[in-house]
């Protein structure tokens, strides 16, 4: 560092495109001017759950002068095979889930469009179908990996003989229900050929990836796929790839020989492009009287479709977080009439740890033992079926000092002994954790004629801060004041980044930004590129974990049943802060995210219909302003020097990770009433106030 | 027909069926105004007509030729500034909606209209409350309501 350079990283810098987002300058997928042609589509979802579709029939007379093409199986042009089968859009007979798009109409309004997309007629031989998820259903099967490679199960000891010999066990079932992302900016892309390259703005969290994905079906390599997403309106993981929309977008622009925009309607999120799997979990866990676990046994129910196994990874994160000399691991899948799950923020990591740490918070009443003194008696001293020493673990720490700043120790721990007026109130505490992980990517650092500097990755901001904490990363490693860096992401056509997912963007983003730099600073040549593969494949995958532990207190009418929310805490030790601002905005969000879960949000199945029912933003609760009272997070300064240059793990998405535990095990102190089915709604509680 | 917006006429001709939310977005090419849900439940669309606020998605353009449409790119208030200190958002795409609607929230209180809390001064609760159609999937309201409050000069 020269001495003249404040460093950069942990700064609390504001966002860089925060001016365009307050004066609605920054532009989103939907919102480019490609031509005065463009042609607007409205996508025809499946009114069945299973069946073949014979064929579509079109009223002549609606909207004659305005519709451009209505595309379905038996005209759409043939695409390349998809690695996704979810991409294989108008290519089949075969429905295989209620709200799979079928057709697509293309008009030269929006308004057209939709009518006529309103009016065609589908001709479905419709099959009964199958989408209720149970753990006895006779096509449970046990998948042989699930996401994202790891084995479906593992075992240590001999779980069921310490469980017969435990003085104390717990054995309970938490369900979770089918959850959807609900970005607040749907799924969209505009879609045009030039020549006979693509172009595709398309709100997506990878570029590449979605150059790649879209460009094999249409027979081009990925650098004719040229994909722009400038900003992004959230994403939670359901754009973490091409979704339908993208393809069948460029696929209407080949059609009608013109730009084509797809926006896809909110309802259409529901089916198309994604959801976390309902899971069922079983976890037993036995312990002597001091509090000791001699056995953890935790199984999984999730389910995917029928087009494609997708085996979400819900109990993998009870393999590294307590200590017990007998633990069994498991998952088992059912294949259903219903559309394929997808990664929603903390796939396996939230619903798993709402059964394993609800489950500790019931032992812990069974040991009479405080919850937070179960969780220090059952340590690791490495991680515990790897036998990998952790990089860093800061978990206890975490645990005690939320407690101070939360205020727990004179914590009464009998239920139902706390009331103010109408009110029952109680508090709750869970950990929380999420892997560190790093991916491969490339970035390059050019000098500018104005003596700034220019950094380039093919990157996405999702809201996470990225192009704010690239610009911050790039500054310290060029050893120059942020002012003089110019972060460009957000285009397939610049060098290869990983997904913005798994909480690993900072890391593996960073990584590239800072080998990009460094070598630039350390040459007379005007740009530098720099690619991570190497030294990230050489790195310990295992015993890189992000720690925390979340703290509530909630208030639950005794009359009503409702339950709300009075204070939210996580304290978090997730190596280094980038940026203390975007990272509390991140740690808090996914902390409100994790409220939703616990309390509101929930996707109502109707097994004979075969598809969620409440598919908008009125029916499908998520956290709004009023449900929020206080929510805070804090961070212990972690050093681990086993990770990356910068030393940080992700923050995207531990904080809905035990969150809804925590919150959950609030209800139970406040009223003695378990919530073992999420959410909790205040019908489940209020009979038993 | 003739649309006055952020000040300016516009002369556009739309097929009757179009909402004041497309007609900004795909006629005027003004994008700032966002399409979350296109059914009025969750605010993304949030603009001020005649000064106060509509969920834009919900209105048909033909039955404004006698109105003054603001749109966040006509909006030059102190709650923008406040939500770029504060951090009041993440991905962007709720924010156009939710300072529109804080701008036309804070006429409101100001007017003395109630709300279901029922606070006598614009308490974080009062905010709260008055916000809650406008729905923020990141979940950056604790940052919006310092910068809401504080733009109110409390």
């Amino acid at each position: 560092m020269t001495a003249t350079t404040e460093r950069a990283v942990g700064q609390p810098i504001g966002r860089i495109e925060g001016p365009d987002k307050v004066r609605g300058a920054a532009r989103y997928a939907a919102e480019f001017q490609v031509g005065d042609d463009l042609a607007y589509a409205w996508v025809v979802q499946s009114p069945v759950a299973r069946g073949t579709l014979r064929t579509v029939v079109v009223d002549p007379l609606v909207e004659p002068d305005d519709v451009l093409a209505v595309l379905w199986h038996g005209n759409a042009p043939r695409l390349g095979p998809a690695d996704d089968p979810e991409l294989a859009v108008l290519q089949s007979d075969r429905i295989s889930y209620r709200g799979q798009a079928v057709a697509l109409v293309v008009a030269r309004t929006l308004e057209a469009a939709r009518r006529a997309a309103a009016s065609l007629q589908l001709e479905i031989d419709e099959e009964p179908h199958d989408c209720l998820l149970r753990v006895d259903h006779p096509s449970a099967y046990e998948p042989e990996k699930v996401n994202p490679g790891f084995p479906a199960s593992s075992a240590l000891g001999d779980v069921d003989a310490a469980l017969a010999g435990a003085p104390v066990t717990v054995d309970v079932t938490y369900s979770t229900p089918a959850l959807h992302n609900s970005p607040m900016e749907p799924h969209a892309t505009t879609a045009l050929w030039v020549n006979d390259d693509l172009v595709l703005y398309d709100s997506n969290q990878h570029p590449p990836g979605v150059a790649a994905a879209v460009g094999a079906l249409f027979d081009l390599p990925a650098d004719r796929v040229h994909v722009i997403t400038e900003h992004v309106g959230g994403g939670f993981g359901s754009k973490g790839t091409a979704r339908p929309n993208a393809v069948l977008a460029a696929m209407a622009a080949k059609v009608t020989g013109r730009p084509v925009r797809l926006a896809l309607p909110r309802q259409a999120l529901f089916s198309m492009v994604g959801h976390r799997t309902p899971t069922i979990q079983r976890v037993r866990l036995g312990a002597s009287a001091d509090g000791r676990l001699t056995a953890i046994d935790h199984k999984a129910w999730g389910q995917s479709s029928r087009l494609f196994e997708f085996a979400e990874q819900t109990a993998v994160t009870t393999r590294h977080m307590y200590a017990a000399p007998n633990r069994r691991t498991g998952h088992r899948l059912v294949r259903l009439d219903m559309p394929t799950p997808r990664w929603m923020r903390a796939p396996g990591e939230a619903p798993g740890m709402v059964a394993l740490e609800c489950a500790m918070d019931e032992l812990a009443v069974a040991l009479e033992i405080d919850p937070i003194e179960l969780r220090v008696r059952n340590e690791p001293a490495v991680e515990p079926e790897s036998g990998v020493p952790f990089s860093s673990r800061h978990y206890l720490e975490c645990l005690r000092r939320g407690a101070e700043r939360f205020g727990w120790h004179d914590r009464d721990s009998r239920p139902r002994q706390r009331r103010e007026g109408d009110w029952w109130i109680g508090t709750g505490v869970a950990g929380a954790t999420y892997p560190a992980m790093v991916q491969p990517s490339t970035a390059r650092a050019s000098r500018l004629p104005s003596g700034d500097y220019e950094v380039s990755i093919a990157a996405t901001d999702l809201g996470t801060g990225a192009r704010t904490i690239l610009t911050q990363i790039a500054a310290d490693a060029l050893e120059v004041p942020v002012a003089q860096v110019r972060v460009r992401i957000g285009d397939s056509t610049l060098p290869m980044a990983s997904v913005a997912g798994g909480s690993s963007g900072s890391a593996s983003w960073g990584w590239a930004v800072t080998g990009a730099c460094r070598a630039l600073r350390s040459s007379s040549a005007s740009s530098a590129t720099f690619d991570s593969s190497e030294l990230v494949a050489q790195q310990e995958k295992d015993g890189k974990h992000a720690f925390g532990a979340h703290f509530a207190e909630v208030r639950v009418d005794a009359v009503t049943g409702e339950v709300r929310v009075t204070r939210l805490f996580g304290m978090y030790a997730a190596g280094r802060i980038l940026n203390p601002r975007t990272a509390r905005s991140q740690f808090r969000g996914g902390m409100i995210m994790g409220m939703g879960m616990a309390l509101h949000e929930e996707s109502v199945l109707d097994p004979a219909m075969g598809a969620w029912v409440n598919h908008d933003f009125a029916e499908y609760h998520i956290p709004a302003h009023a449900d929020l009272e206080s929510v805070e997070a804090e961070w212990l300064d972690e050093q681990d020097d086993q990770l990356n240059p910068m030393g940080s793990k992700g923050i995207g998405e531990i904080g809905i990770v035990g969150s809804p535990a925590a919150i959950l095990n609030a209800v139970w102190h406040a009223t003695g009433v378990r919530i073992r089915d999420l959410p909790a709604r205040l019908d489940k509680i209020l009979p038993y106030l | 027909m003739d649309l006055v917006v952020n000040g300016t006429e516009h002369s556009v001709e739309l097929d009757p069926r179009t909402t004041l939310l497309d007609a900004l977005r795909d006629h005027l090419g003004l994008t700032g105004a966002k399409k979350g849900c296109d059914h009025g439940q969750c605010g993304a669309c949030t603009v001020l007509l005649d000064g106060r606020r509509v969920n834009s998605c919900l209105i048909l353009t033909v039955t404004l030729s006698e109105s003054e449409i603001t749109t966040i790119e006509g909006v030059d208030h102190p709650v923008q500034e406040k939500f770029l200190e504060h951090d009041g958002f993440q991905c962007g795409y709720c924010t156009p909606g939710q300072i529109c609607s804080a701008v036309g929230m804070l006429d409101e209180a100001a007017k003395g209209w109630p709300s279901a809390v029922g606070d006598p001064e614009l308490t974080d609760a009062e905010i709260r409350e008055r916000m809650s159609g406008n729905l923020c999937r990141c979940g950056a309201y604790p940052n919006m309501v310092p910068a809401i409050r504080e733009a109110a000069g409390r």
